[in-house]
């Protein structure tokens, strides 16, 4: 089944038309995931080309779901756009359909403007967000599948873990720590590493427990906020499947900015061993190192007799 | 982004909100020509630098290390006690609590007004990260260590979350005029500034207001004693007057070299510098060198999709740290290729002349190729397949555990 994004899911781009957009719509429509079409303001009734074959470009949301009846929509739009963006979609997708899922890609939108945009999105109750700044959130298929974002396709097969992470390139590591012992995912969602973001891990763990397809959760956090903890709490008192961790930032310095918006730690809250300690104590084993995340979750496995 | 007192008491003051008159001096002459201006028996003479614990902090000579004064904040009860405290602070190092031991330079200093204090608060506006609000925090137990209060008796604090759709709500405010036990005179004056200041916090984008202490004088009046004022970076292209306010020598220069180039860099104290893409893996690369037995000199993300000019400054950077004794270059290609990285690798020590110890782990897309582009290079570079192979490489080749 996996979660909230099937194999076959169709995808608007919003930002098409634009460098990034247009890149990674060609990585997407490569590795095979149902792109629709796209949305650019001004753009709409131009088509783009991609690998040989043209889209069409709507200038609303409301028009590209009318017309395409998309499942989800993917946003490569600028930071000073990108709130407008999320809201206008979020909107679109609940009054046309009252559900879809908005994946938003773009770094360095202003907090207050996703405080506002979190808001709207709440509101819809089937609409749900991931990111931003995230890689995106990826369904393997038997062939191809459904990325929605700016994951390396190829890295991935379809199976039986769900990946949960604030990281990118964590994240593909996570990926290739569970090829490593023979795993593939069912789905992998990168949830951003901004302080305020659609998607939490809670929201993940929960669908993963839900999931029949899900064995097992891998769940990769950073320095910053108390997100980790809380999950923690939710799994300890919510979780029957085995979930195992790693949290990036053990040597991160107080009060700095460790790249991600997010990744500071702040009067002493949202430090890495803290945040390992909750997860030990709730009971998701948890890697020193990332090259790690492969034995760690064999281990889990075989402790709930799933190997 | 932070910008010093003086600049926050002037937003303050743009607004229409209650601080004391105060001036920004460089020199000994200025802080005592502005105690002659200000007209006032008592003023405070207040080191500009951004970082807080100021009043606890001490100052010592930069040469020397010889303490020079305790206090980063003093009252002057005259011209020549002015002249006196500012030349123990100008020019010299200010150590606080969060300064670490290096401490800053003073270059700046305020000179403001003293008032009659009937009482002091603590006061902020921040971004709760998990409710998703902006969040007013006040206390009456001001002026003092505003951690220690929230570890000894959090009950003390008293927390406001302000729905942005619904603005800063009058009931919201009475609530924090009840708890803070403010009279109705006090009460009218902190209701009228509180509006004033969270429309600056979101007009502004900031990313945090700290007002510590915000004193009751003894005329029942509320005023901003202190200003410590972040924004939020993301936001400033759209505040091009916040921009002009940043104070380049109060940050790391190497930092801000970095972010000019597009490139997230953090200097650290050990010696093996890291070049990685990605900010969860750079953190975690860093994590994995202290494993085994090292010590990061850096954190550096050269971003997702990095090409090979930015992988050659990044380069620069970490040289320019003389500390740094080898280098570990920690790949995941994703849509950028490893071979391309490599050829990347392999420009910039060419270019860089590059004499410590250098190991490269590439993985991803395209490794193989990478891999091979390196080992077919006459140039001294170790590769490894894992990141924990990569650390214990350089770890080694650096000279072990210290």
């Amino acid at each position: 089944m996996a979660i909230w994004i099937k194999e076959d899911a169709k995808v608007l781009v919003q930002g098409i038309t634009g460098k990034q957009g247009q890149f990674h719509a060609d990585k997407m429509v490569e590795y095979g995931t149902n792109i629709v079409g796209g949305c650019t303001p001004g753009k709409g009734g131009q088509t783009v080309n991609l690998q040989g074959k043209d889209f069409p470009v709507w200038n609303t949301m409301k028009e590209a779901i009318q017309t395409t009846d998309a499942d989800a929509t993917v946003i490569y739009v600028p930071p000073p756009f990108a709130g407008g963006a999320i809201i206008e979609a979020a909107d679109a997708f609940d009054s046309l359909k009252g559900n879809g899922v908005i994946v938003c890609i773009t770094e360095g939108i202003p907090t207050l403007d996703m405080i506002k945009a979190t808001a709207f999105v709440n509101e819809k109750k089937g609409v749900r967000l991931i990111g931003p700044n995230c890689p995106g959130i990826i369904t393997p298929g038997e062939n191809g599948g459904a990325k929605i974002g700016i994951m390396p396709g190829h890295i991935h097969a379809k199976g039986r873990i769900g990946i949960v992470s604030k990281s990118g390139t964590l994240t593909y590591e996570a990926v290739a720590q569970t090829m490593s012992i023979g795993e593939g995912q069912t789905t992998c969602v990168g949830i951003g590493g901004d302080p305020v973001n659609g998607t939490g891990f809670i929201d993940c763990l929960s669908a993963f427990e839900n999931d029949k397809e899900t064995a097992a959760v891998v769940m990769i956090g950073e320095i910053g906020g108390t997100a980790e903890e809380e999950a923690a709490k939710w799994v300890s008192e919510h979780m029957t499947k085995p979930v195992v961790g790693f949290v990036a930032g053990m040597t991160a310095p107080p009060g700095k900015r460790m790249g991600h918006a997010g990744a500071i730690i702040s009067g002493g809250k949202g430090t890495a061993k803290e945040k390992v300690s909750a997860m030990e104590s709730a009971g998701i084993s948890c890697a020193n190192d990332p090259s790690e995340i492969g034995k760690v979750l064999l281990k889990a496995l075989e402790d709930a007799g799933l190997r | 982004m932070n910008i010093h007192e003086y600049q926050g008491k002037q937003l303050f003051k743009m607004q229409g909100l209650p601080v004391q008159n105060g001036i920004h001096c460089k020199t000994i002459q200025e802080a005592m020509n502005a105690y002659d201006y200000l007209g006032s028996e008592i003023v405070a003479v207040k080191s500009q630098i951004h970082a807080g614990g100021r009043g606890k902090g001490s100052l010592y000579n930069p040469e020397t290390n010889e303490l020079v004064m305790e206090g980063g904040v003093k009252i002057a009860f005259n011209k020549d006690e002015v002249e006196k405290y500012a030349s123990s602070i100008l020019g010299n190092k200010l150590v606080t609590k969060q300064t670490g031991e290096n401490g800053k330079i003073v270059n700046n200093l305020y000179i403001e007004a003293g008032c009659s204090i009937a009482h002091e608060y603590y006061l902020a506006i921040l971004v709760d990260r998990e409710m998703r609000m902006p969040l007013i925090m006040a206390s009456k137990e001001g002026g003092m260590d505003i951690e220690e209060v929230a570890e000894n008796t959090p009950e003390a604090i008293h927390k406001i979350h302000v729905d942005l759709s619904k603005g800063l709500l009058d009931s919201q405010i009475n609530t924090l005029c009840n708890s803070l036990e403010l009279n109705d005179v006090a009460a009218k004056s902190f209701a009228i500034m509180i509006k004033g200041l969270f429309t600056l916090f979101v007009e502004k984008d900031c990313s945090m207001v700290e007002i510590n202490p915000l004193v009751k004088t003894t005329n029942d009046e509320m005023i901003l004693l202190d200003a410590k004022v972040g924004f939020d970076e993301n936001a400033l292209f759209r505040h091009q007057d916040i921009l002009e306010l940043r104070d380049l020598s109060e940050e790391e220069a190497t930092e801000v070299k970095a972010k000019d180039t597009g490139l997230s860099y953090v200097k650290l104290e050990g010696n093996i510098g890291c070049l990685v893409n990605g900010a969860g893996l750079a953190m975690a690369t860093m994590d994995v060198i202290k494993l085994y037995g090292g010590e990061p000199a850096n954190f550096l993300d050269v971003g997702g999709g990095a090409n090979e000019e930015q992988v050659k400054t990044a380069f620069s950077i970490i040289l320019d740290d003389p500390a740094v004794k080898g280098i570990l270059v920690n790949i995941f290609g994703g849509i950028m290729r490893c071979d391309i990285i490599a050829r990347g690798v392999i420009g910039a020590t060419q270019a860089l002349d590059l004499d410590v110890p250098l190991v490269v782990r590439l993985v991803g897309t395209n490794f193989e190729e990478g891999r091979k582009i390196l080992s077919e290079s006459d140039l001294n570079i170790h590769t490894a397949e894992t990141l924990a192979e990569g650390a214990q490489k350089i770890v080694s080749l650096i000279g072990g555990e210290e």
